[in-house]
């Protein structure tokens, strides 16, 4: 198992680049539900106030 | 399509290809800056200046690697013709005899390419080790018999 | 006929957003279990290479990322060009929320070059052809995105930001052949030249399923940023006020 993590010397650049890899796909999921949110709370108030 | 919608494709269409057109014709004027590395052959034609920074690039010729602590010599090849190299520091993992490489560095008097800096640049293939060895006994076999060994 | 009345349907904010939220979560499991496919097949199951040993795993990020990024751009230019001709309001949707979601393609390619570069190479970076043009391409998505933002005015803005796409898609081809025009440090495609692919299918399969993924994924996060800028654009409308009250009941 230590010889897979340490991939032939190599585990640095290996791993490196699938941490970053999972980091910006994991981004690019979390910024819509972000915006969903944000959206819908903004929504709902604007609608709150026009309707007293 | 409506005559507006119509309009409004051909002036996308015109746009898209007078831009092709420019980023052709720019291409060519730059041509030569857009090469990452001259070739051996045109060192020994006399193409290029001594005295300034270039790179080459081609194959290192097997059986001309000499290593001296950290100095290094080889000749480089295109397989027409070939340059003396020497490079004193380290080099990456990927160098070897029959390898690609390109070097930076520039011409000296002597018709010696005095490198500063060695990269390694990998074929298109890939293949597990095993596999890279069956072709290998393949093609000295193949050789064998055509009567001219390697 | 059937297929254009779909499109025409699809092409509705109200129908896109409801037939996009019924197809995500089915995409985003599809998505999910190529991806658990392809990074097992990649990390355990695929042998070392002969020259390059277990650096070469990085291509499994880097060249589905490198794919990508321009097949995300073409989405986007082709998106762009119907907005402009044909005034359809998603189609500028499609074009402005796949920008991001390229730029981050792009970057991701950049840094998991830069990454096996350096080991096999000797180097972080070279400005030869390839990368060059590569590094172009995320300056486009970069820009397409600061024009769009830079107007105040919605319409204006999608169509500043689609002719930049448009106009900058001439990158792409520059991009793929950029390998065979010139001398360049990066070597010739694998996959997508004229004769068999030289890679061993150990290792062509795991590459496969990744692309297949990442572009699945692709299609996820786009309907995702999608539906939310339709439902942003159509606050007005009463079927999102039916929406909105749907939800909070």
């Amino acid at each position: 198992m230590s010889e897979f993590f340490h991939m032939g010397g190599y585990a640095f650049y290996v791993w490196t680049s699938y941490g970053i890899a999972f980091a910006i796909l994991l981004i690019n999921v979390v910024v819509p539900i972000v915006r969903r949110q944000r959206l819908l709370r903004d929504l709902r108030r604007m609608k709150s106030r026009k309707t007293p | 399509m409506s005559p507006t919608q119509r309009q409004r494709l051909l002036v996308v269409v015109i746009l898209t290809v007078g831009i092709g057109i420019a980023a052709t014709l720019t291409l060519l004027a730059f041509q030569k800056n857009l090469l990452y590395f001259v070739t051996p052959t045109q060192i020994t034609s006399g193409e290029l200046p001594q005295q300034r920074k270039f790179r080459v690039g081609g194959l290192v010729v097997e059986g001309t690697v000499q290593r001296e602590g950290v100095k290094v010599q080889f000749d480089l090849t295109d397989t027409a013709n070939s340059v003396t190299v020497v490079y004193s520091g380290i080099l990456p993992d990927l160098f070897r005899e029959g390898q690609g490489i390109v070097a930076n560095g520039q011409l000296t008097e002597s018709g010696v390419f005095e490198a500063s800096e060695v990269l390694a640049k990998h074929d298109e293939n890939y293949m597990p080790p095993e596999v890279s060895e069956a072709l290998e006994t393949a093609k000295n076999m193949r050789d064998k018999f055509k009567g001219h060994p390697k | 006929m059937r297929l254009f009345r779909f499109f025409h349907r699809f092409a509705s904010p109200r129908e896109f957003f409801r037939i996009a939220g019924s197809m995500i979560p089915w995409l985003a499991a599809t998505t999910l279990l190529l991806l658990l496919i392809g990074l097992y097949l990649g990390l355990f199951v695929a042998p070392p290479d002969y020259q390059q040993g277990e650096s070469y795993r990085i291509m499994f990020i880097h060249v589905p990322s490198a794919w990508m990024s321009l097949f995300v751009y073409m989405v986007m230019a082709g998106a762009a060009a119907i907005g402009l001709i044909w005034r359809i309001k998603l189609a500028h949707v499609i074009a402005i929320s796949s920008a991001p979601i390229g730029a981050s393609f792009t970057f991701l390619a950049l840094v998991t070059g830069s990454l096996w570069g350096k080991p096999m190479w000797g180097a972080w970076w070279v400005w030869d052809a390839r990368l060059t043009s590569e590094l172009i391409l995320l300056f486009l998505y970069l820009g397409v995105m600061a024009l769009y933002a830079a107007f105040e005015e919605r319409r204006t803005a999608q169509r500043a930001a689609g002719i930049l796409a448009i106009v900058g898609v001439i990158n792409v081809p520059i991009i793929h052949y950029s390998v065979m025009w010139w001398n360049t440090l990066h070597q010739g495609p694998t996959v997508t030249k004229f004769d068999a692919p030289s890679i061993h299918f150990s290792m062509l399969a795991p590459l496969l399923i990744m692309s297949v993924a990442f572009t699945v994924f692709y299609v996820v996060v786009l309907l995702m940023r999608a539906r939310w800028e339709v439902l942003d654009q159509e606050q007005r409308s009463n079927w999102v006020n039916d929406y909105l009250e749907q939800l909070s009941s």
